[in-house]
């Protein structure tokens, strides 16, 4: 049975691309979905083409305020978990201090916490202290588990650089800022991005943490999840395509570039 | 993934004893943690003990809560949403294994068959990521559609039957079933079991391939002898990535699912922002916190691996 045979040779990879079909199916539904014209209010059932919903795409009250909002947060949840995530990071791989163990457990929990019980404490916090639940709620709860991310990205790029390095460059009189700046930085870049990138996609993907710290502000997750209830309109479709192809666009981009700059250094 | 293939020649990081001493370095790695630290111990561990001290309060919205100790709110917890936990740790199991199951020949595929394709199937996995898993969870909606394609092959092959008797789905339908909440779960959390799986598996050797297959092993004997044990640490941290996050969830439940579908995190998510029963839901979300902890610690303990992330 030749056929058989090929079967069994290939199995591993129809296997593998049967997942990858599972993974890319709900992308596809919501790509084709985004040129439907449904009748209700609900856009689960194929009626006919329309591409209304593209040509419009803030045609929804309240969806593009509540896409920037996710955005901004976004931005400043990266800025701010990025910067205090690297400089753990530095600390925990460059210097010897006491309670290590410590330190490290409170960047591992975070990580091993299912979101819902951050999300239930986290508000008990602000509750207890009468904190106005809104923009800064959510984004306090945002740099906080986007910290223990950033840390592992960097501490692994930290981690696989050589010392000598930065020894070389004080041995060439470089002053400690400089050595920073010009060496380390640089260096460590790849881990920053890596961190920065993640946050980025954790912080406007997420929904548990904000739903509980948000109060009556709407960030995009959000507005998906209340559409859900009332309706949801097709423009959610257009938004769901343009940044599945905007990110794949980007990473199609930087990895050209890097292949680039790998054949300038050959 | 660059990190690995770029790290230096075996010399590696030297010790720390052999760094000169820095002129102003004594209290630089405090100032360094100082911020970040401070917001963990503010932002996530404070809020704990909060949560600690709403669990043992008693009172009412109108007139505020007090402390009295009452720890009984806990065994109520537990003897009113038992189900709901039990429910929470059966799909999560499920989903953690179907994750597995279908990850590991995607992991496997990429890391040693793929070739050129390697990193396009790499972004392929990846990139819905930027979809908001939201949208993406609501896609399912309309794949699993009562008279949608999916649902009329399972009953013309009379799967729905078999699924039916054993009580993962119910009549005709597959949306608002277990198997649809699992369904979703393992979707929405494959991705955490891939990535994981392919870092370790492209750390093994190819050579152990071959010296397998030339001491007359066959595929399946190299598999299982070489190729799986290498692979365990990501088997392990794939499965806790899969598993953790989906017992707590409450989104793929709510929106998949039904009234006897709801998981844990439904019942803490409905305590706090609708019931606003505050220490019936600090309770219910500290048992599921201790629980989950409780089952990770022996779960690493067995499988022996300490290098987790």
């Amino acid at each position: 049975m030749p056929f058989l045979n090929w079967l069994k040779r290939r199995l591993v990879v129809i296997a593998g691309l049967l997942t990858l079909a599972y993974l890319l199916l709900p992308n596809i539904i919501v790509t084709v979905f985004s040129f439907n014209k449904p009748k209700g209010r609900f856009n689960y059932e194929w009626q006919r083409f329309s591409a209304d919903a593209w040509k419009d795409p803030c045609g929804v009250a309240d969806m593009c305020g509540s896409l920037s909002l996710s955005l901004q947060i976004a931005v400043w949840a990266t800025v701010g978990a990025t910067v205090l995530g690297t400089m753990i990071s530095f600390a925990l791989v460059r210097y010897r201090f006491r309670a290590r163990g410590a330190v490290n457990s409170l960047i591992f929990l975070p990580m091993a916490m299912p979101e819902v019980v951050m999300a239930a404490s986290l508000l008990t916090l602000f509750l207890n202290m009468g904190a106005q639940l809104g923009f800064w709620t959510i984004l306090i709860a945002h740099i906080m588990f986007c910290l223990s991310f950033v840390v592992t990205a960097v501490k692994a790029r930290v981690m696989s650089m050589d010392p000598r390095l930065e020894e070389a460059a004080r041995d060439l009189y470089a002053g400690p800022v400089q050595t920073f700046l010009r060496v380390t930085l640089p260096i460590a870049a790849p881990g920053i991005a890596a961190g920065a990138l993640l946050s980025f996609a954790l912080s406007f993907d997420d929904f548990i943490i904000t739903n509980f710290n948000a109060g009556s502000t709407v960030t995009f997750p959000m507005f998906v999840w209340g559409s859900a209830q009332r309706g949801t309109p097709v423009q959610i479709n257009v938004i769901g395509t343009a940044m599945f192809l905007l990110a794949v666009l980007f990473v199609l981009f930087a990895m050209v570039l890097g292949n680039r700059r790998n054949k300038q250094k050959a | 993934m660059s990190t690995l293939t770029e790290a230096p020649p075996p010399l590696g990081p030297a010790a720390p004893e052999e760094k000169p001493p820095r002129r102003r370095g004594r209290f630089t790695p405090y100032w360094l943690l100082l911020p970040g630290m401070l917001w963990l111990i503010v932002f996530f561990a404070l809020p704990m003990v909060y949560q600690a001290s709403t669990s043992v309060q008693q009172g009412s919205l109108e007139q505020g809560y007090k402390v009295t100790w009452h720890f009984a709110t806990y065994w109520d917890a537990l003897n009113a949403y038992w189900p709901q936990f039990l429910r929470s740790v059966c799909y999560a199991a499920a989903a953690t294994v179907l994750c597995l199951l279908l990850g590991y020949p995607l992991a496997y595929l990429i890391a040693f068959r793929a070739g050129r394709w390697r990193n396009l199937i790499m972004i392929l996995v990846i990139a819905p990521f930027f979809t908001s898993f939201l949208i993406r969870t609501l896609a399912w909606k309309t794949i699993l559609a009562d008279n949608g394609p999916v649902v009329h092959a399972l009953n013309t092959l009379h799967v729905l039957d078999l699924t039916g008797w054993l009580g993962w789905t119910a009549g005709d339908r597959v949306l608002a079933t277990p198997l649809a909440v699992v369904c979703g779960l393992t979707y929405n959390f494959l991705p955490f079991m891939i990535l994981p799986l392919y870092t370790s598996l492209e750390r093994i050797d190819g050579r152990l391939h071959e010296a397998a297959g030339d001491l007359y092993a066959r595929p399946w004997t190299t598999f299982r002898k070489v190729t799986f044990p290498l692979s365990m640490p990501g088997v392990v941290s794939g499965t806790l990535l899969t598993f953790i996050p989906a017992a707590g969830d409450y989104v793929n439940a709510e929106l998949l699912g039904s009234t006897d579908t709801r998981m844990i995190g439904n019942v803490i998510q409905t305590q706090f922002l609708r019931v606003l029963d505050y220490p019936t839901a600090a309770a219910l979300s500290f048992i599921l916190m201790a629980a989950i902890l409780a089952m990770v610690t022996l779960y690493i303990r067995r499988s022996g691996t300490e290098d987790l992330v």
